[in-house]
């Protein structure tokens, strides 16, 4: 009985300390969404707040009216998302599944191959170079899809390790069948596979449609501009983002913008996918991490 | 002829491996080894009219340059002691979690932490700024308008007060990355044998006997190898949590300032190509010796725990 009675005080203890830990995590996330959702004079009044003190949908309703240049930049995000994690895992996946086997006579020259990448860069100056006088990828959707996030070299590996743990024997059939590599590859390996290329997928999908430091140093031109650097603009500049319609009473826009809650709401805009996706994302990111945890 | 035969040979017996990783090697030619040659920026004084193959060779002097500036202490400090700051209090919140998360008995809440914990990680550095501003914005920032009153303090201009920032962002990183990190502990807890539990608990031993004696002992190679990883990435930063979150302002440059922002600094803002590359090289090879430095130690010790 005794023992019962403390166990189940120390987990009320655990409890409260968790429940301390959620709200120091979520507090910012309310700050940000109670401010865009609050009238604009009463932040003047009383600076920004968890509740707001007089509701108002001016800010999203100010961005709706804005929405051209916010939905060309989810398009750019989104396309650039796609197409990179596709690419990127299909590229990853042609590479790892040959350094796997261990009848490929040059399988540790090309694993060191890419293993001394994770051991040395050239650092950014010579990277910047190669990608702005070699290829020249400035103000275009490559600028946002070829550099660094591509593959990983640690993706590659990650891959390797778990199609070495798949059986050869799988191999073996499938070559007395008449199979190509590429058919076993596709065919056997890839369907195996699906845990890795999730954790992968869902790592390069995340790293994509966070990218701004690409938009940051090689995109000039609002074609391109991403989503990320639409907010990182506004939150610089909120001028910025209605600068960009660049329409005749562009004055008279900037005069009505409550700017402080259309920043918010701006964030607000920039979150929402991420945290809508995250129940999805959230099973396959813990999977993801036990695989690699127990891989370690 | 004849020394082309076993070539050929190869080639043709392999043909579709090779082809398949064709695509992911001319990537890592172009991403990644081509750069790596594209040091000798560093020792040359690039210009544009004459390429960097045929500027002049000006030898060490752009790192000569780098070392004689305030910058080139400033950067290095910042970079060394916000990483070895993180490395040991990432190490405390995240071990520490995953502790306390596989102490819970309730598998619905203990799910729902794990949800909330990872959140951050989602967040991309842009978010993390707005985040971060909420709360410190000069104007009508939370804390300048209702936790500084409160307290019968004076509001601070948070974006010009760099003596706050190195805490600021110990804050900011810790809140990103300890609830990731733990989830990667807290996998080895789980996957450790119950057995040792259960033989504790005959002989009588307390919860943090179990933690001291069971637990801390059998995760110290996890434990190990994920701090060495960082140790061996002590020069490089975080580019995002220093650039986005300060928002990039120059009177924050003392605190702020690490190797990583500043070679982008030196080469968006002042094109200065010799120096930048130079800091960036250092920053290189101090990472490379670090990492095989950091191995070798490893492999001493426990030979399997060791990174390669």
């Amino acid at each position: 009985m005794r023992v019962n009675k403390k166990s189940s005080l120390s987990q009320i203890m655990l409890h409260i300390v968790f429940i301390l830990g959620v709200i120091i995590i979520l507090m910012p996330v309310i700050l940000v969404l109670s401010v865009s959702l609050s009238d604009e004079s009463s932040i003047f009044v009383s600076g920004y707040s968890f509740i707001p003190e007089k509701f108002s949908l001016a800010a999203y309703s100010f961005l709706w009216q804005d929405r051209v240049n916010i939905l060309h930049a989810y398009g750019v995000t989104l396309s650039v998302t796609i197409i990179g994690t596709v690419i990127s895992l299909l590229i990853t996946a042609l590479y790892a599944y040959p350094i796997s086997r261990h009848e490929f006579p040059l399988r540790n020259f090309f694993s060191f191959f890419v293993f001394f990448t994770i051991l040395f860069g050239g650092g950014l100056v010579p990277w910047y170079m190669v990608y702005t006088n070699l290829v020249n990828v400035k103000d275009s959707l490559l600028a946002l899809i070829l550099p660094g996030l591509l593959m990983s070299g640690f993706n590659v590996l990650i891959m390797r390790t778990f199609f070495q743990n798949l059986p050869s024997a799988l191999n073996e059939s499938a070559t007395i069948d008449g199979a190509g590599e590429f058919r076993i590859w596709w065919q056997i390996i890839l369907p195996l596979s699906l845990p890795v290329l999730a954790t992968i997928g869902l790592f390069n999908t995340l790293a994509f449609w966070n990218d701004w430091f690409n938009s940051l140093i090689f995109i000039s031109d609002s074609k391109f501009y991403s989503l990320q650097y639409v907010m990182q603009k506004t939150l610089m500049d909120i001028q910025f983002i209605s600068q960009q319609s660049g329409t005749g009473n562009a004055s008279s826009l900037l005069a009505s913008i409550p700017t402080e809650t259309v920043r918010m709401a701006m964030a607000v805009v920039g979150i929402g996918p991420i945290v809508l996706a995250y129940p999805f994302f959230q099973r396959y990111l813990v999977q993801g991490l036990t695989v690699g945890a127990v891989k370690g | 002829m004849k020394p082309h035969k076993p070539i050929r040979k190869f080639l043709e017996k392999n043909k579709v491996l090779l082809l398949m990783m064709l695509p992911g090697f001319l990537y890592l030619i172009l991403n990644n080894y081509i750069p790596m040659f594209g040091v000798i920026i560093a020792f040359k004084n690039i210009n544009y009219a004459q390429g960097i193959l045929g500027s002049d060779w000006v030898g060490f002097k752009n790192f000569e340059f780098l070392f004689n500036t305030n910058d080139a202490y400033i950067i290095i400090r910042n970079t060394l002691l916000y990483n070895s700051g993180f490395i040991i209090i990432n190490l405390i919140f995240s071990v520490g979690l995953a502790v306390l998360l596989n102490e819970l008995r309730n598998k619905l809440a203990a799910r729902f932490y794990q949800s909330v914990v990872l959140l951050p990680h989602l967040f991309s550095a842009v978010i993390l700024g707005y985040l971060v501003f909420a709360f410190l914005s000069a104007d009508y920032g939370y804390l300048n308008h209702k936790v500084l009153p409160w307290l019968g303090l004076e509001p601070m201009n948070w974006y010009n007060e760099a003596k706050a920032w190195p805490y600021i962002l110990m804050i900011v990183n810790t809140w990103k990355s300890a609830g990731y990190l733990s989830i990667i502990y807290l996998a080895a807890i789980i996957g450790l044998d119950k057995e040792y539990y259960e033989a504790a608990l005959i002989d009588g031993a307390n919860k943090w006997k179990q933690f001291s004696r069971i637990t801390l002992p059998l995760i110290a190679p996890v434990i190990i190898t994920m701090t060495l990883m960082q140790v061996g990435r002590i020069f490089f930063s975080d580019f995002g949590l220093f650039y986005q979150v300060p928002m990039n302002s120059g009177s924050l440059l003392q605190t702020t300032n690490v190797i990583d922002t500043y070679v982008y600094r030196a080469l968006i803002n002042m094109g200065d190509l010799g120096m930048s590359s130079a800091a960036g090289l250092f920053q290189s090879i101090v990472g490379f010796v670090l990492i095989l430095s950091v191995n070798l130690i490893v492999r001493k010790v426990s030979k399997e725990n060791a990174l390669f």
